[in-house]
């Protein structure tokens, strides 16, 4: 078989013929720094938080005929003025005066889950969950709506509905400096 | 004296372990990768705590800020439709294929119809710094974007057999009523249901 000689000398008369043992390892320093490079590049450019969905229902508006009849000792009615002031109130309009309240754990929170208790109390089994009516005015910010929407879904209230709020609503909020 | 000897140690260190980890997060890393893309509207979207992430496929997201709404669609090929549909309803002349697929590869845009092409015609650098007014809401006459979502749904609808799903970003500060042009133009439509963009709250 042909093959290639490339040990330099001819010393090795009658002797063995060693072949020359290399080391089997490689600097690895080089692979390391570039593995390291790529990591750094992708650690940048991923994004890690991906933002997140909340899903909102509308009531629908081309059907208004079908309404369904609602006790309004069940409803309880929040409106977001400005300055991330809350007012809401439970029943009829007009019936009770309105809560001035702020967002936060002791704030609104705390009083959809004392009013959700309320209601479950004084109400026959089936139907006694409570419904909110979020009316957001002119001056409340996307901010403010998007945490009621988050409040509700933490106080674990399912039935709640996003109505325009009326003009009486409206002075009632300037009356008191929230709009 | 006898001087004591240290003994002299190769500075050599055996990389291999440093270098296995190195790159299987570096392939981790690759595989879980998303390019960021660049706002062109900068939006500060409020925190929530819901945990549901958004669907990267089959959406439409209608970014609202600084009193303009931007519109995007995922999906080149639905892109690329809804661009020759819109130019047959509004009667423009039509795109090019070049041009069309120019446009499918725009995330999202802010501009009226009348100043597309123009849009199109810029590269990636020239489209950031392009003044872009929103997609115009305002007169019932003049409301393109309700045609792009209604084309946009009838594109999906075809092409994908699905519903087109909406997600509204909007600006944090903003107040109320601009949000609720969005959300008009979409129940003018019916569409009832939709998802608000929000990032998570850290607390």
């Amino acid at each position: 078989m042909a093959e290639l000689d490339t040990s330099g000398g001819g010393k090795h008369k009658g002797g063995k013929i060693r072949s020359k043992k290399a080391s089997t390892r490689i600097d690895l320093t080089a692979m390391v720094d570039l593995a390291f490079l790529l990591i750094t590049f992708f650690i940048m450019t991923t994004t890690l938080a991906k933002p997140k969905a909340m899903d909102m229902f509308m009531p629908d508006k081309s059907k208004p005929d079908v309404q369904l009849p609602v006790p309004e000792t069940r409803t309880m009615t929040v409106w977001l003025g400005a300055n991330d002031k809350i007012e809401w109130f439970v029943g009829k309009p007009g019936g009770s005066q309105p809560t001035i309240d702020n967002f936060g754990k002791d704030g609104i929170r705390k009083s959809l889950v004392e009013q959700n208790k309320k209601i479950k109390e004084t109400h026959q089994a089936p139907d006694n969950d409570m419904i909110v009516l979020v009316k957001a005015s002119d001056h409340a910010t996307y901010k403010d709506f998007v945490n009621m929407l988050d409040e509700l879904n933490i106080a674990g209230i399912t039935r709640y509905g996003v109505v325009d709020i009326t003009a009486p609503e409206v002075a009632q909020l300037k009356k008191d400096g929230n709009y | 004296m006898a001087r004591i000897k240290v003994p002299r140690k190769s500075t050599a260190m055996d990389m291999t372990a440093m270098c296995d980890v190195a790159f299987l997060l570096l392939t981790f890393f690759i595989l879980t990768a998303k390019i960021r893309q660049d706002d062109p509207l900068h939006v500060d979207v409020p925190a929530s705590t819901v945990t549901q992430i958004v669907p990267d496929d089959n959406i439409a997201t209608l970014s609202v800020g600084q009193n303009k709404i931007f519109f995007g669609i995922e999906g080149t090929d639905i892109r690329i439709q809804l661009l020759e549909e819109m130019a047959k309803k509004y009667n423009l002349p039509a795109f090019t294929p070049d041009e069309e697929k120019r446009f499918s590869s725009i995330p999202t845009f802010g501009v009226p119809l009348n100043q597309l092409k123009q849009f199109i015609a810029l590269d990636e650098e020239g489209r950031k710094t392009f003044p872009q007014p929103g997609v115009p809401t305002d007169s019932t006459a003049n409301n393109e974007l309700s045609n792009w979502i209604y084309e946009a749904r009838i594109v999906t609808r075809n092409l994908k057999n699905q519903e087109l799903r909406f997600a509204i970003k909007g600006n944090a500060k903003d107040e109320f009523p601009a949000y609720k042009k969005v959300v008009d133009v979409l129940q003018k439509q019916s569409i009832n249901k939709f998802s608000l963009i929000t990032s998570l709250k850290t607390k």
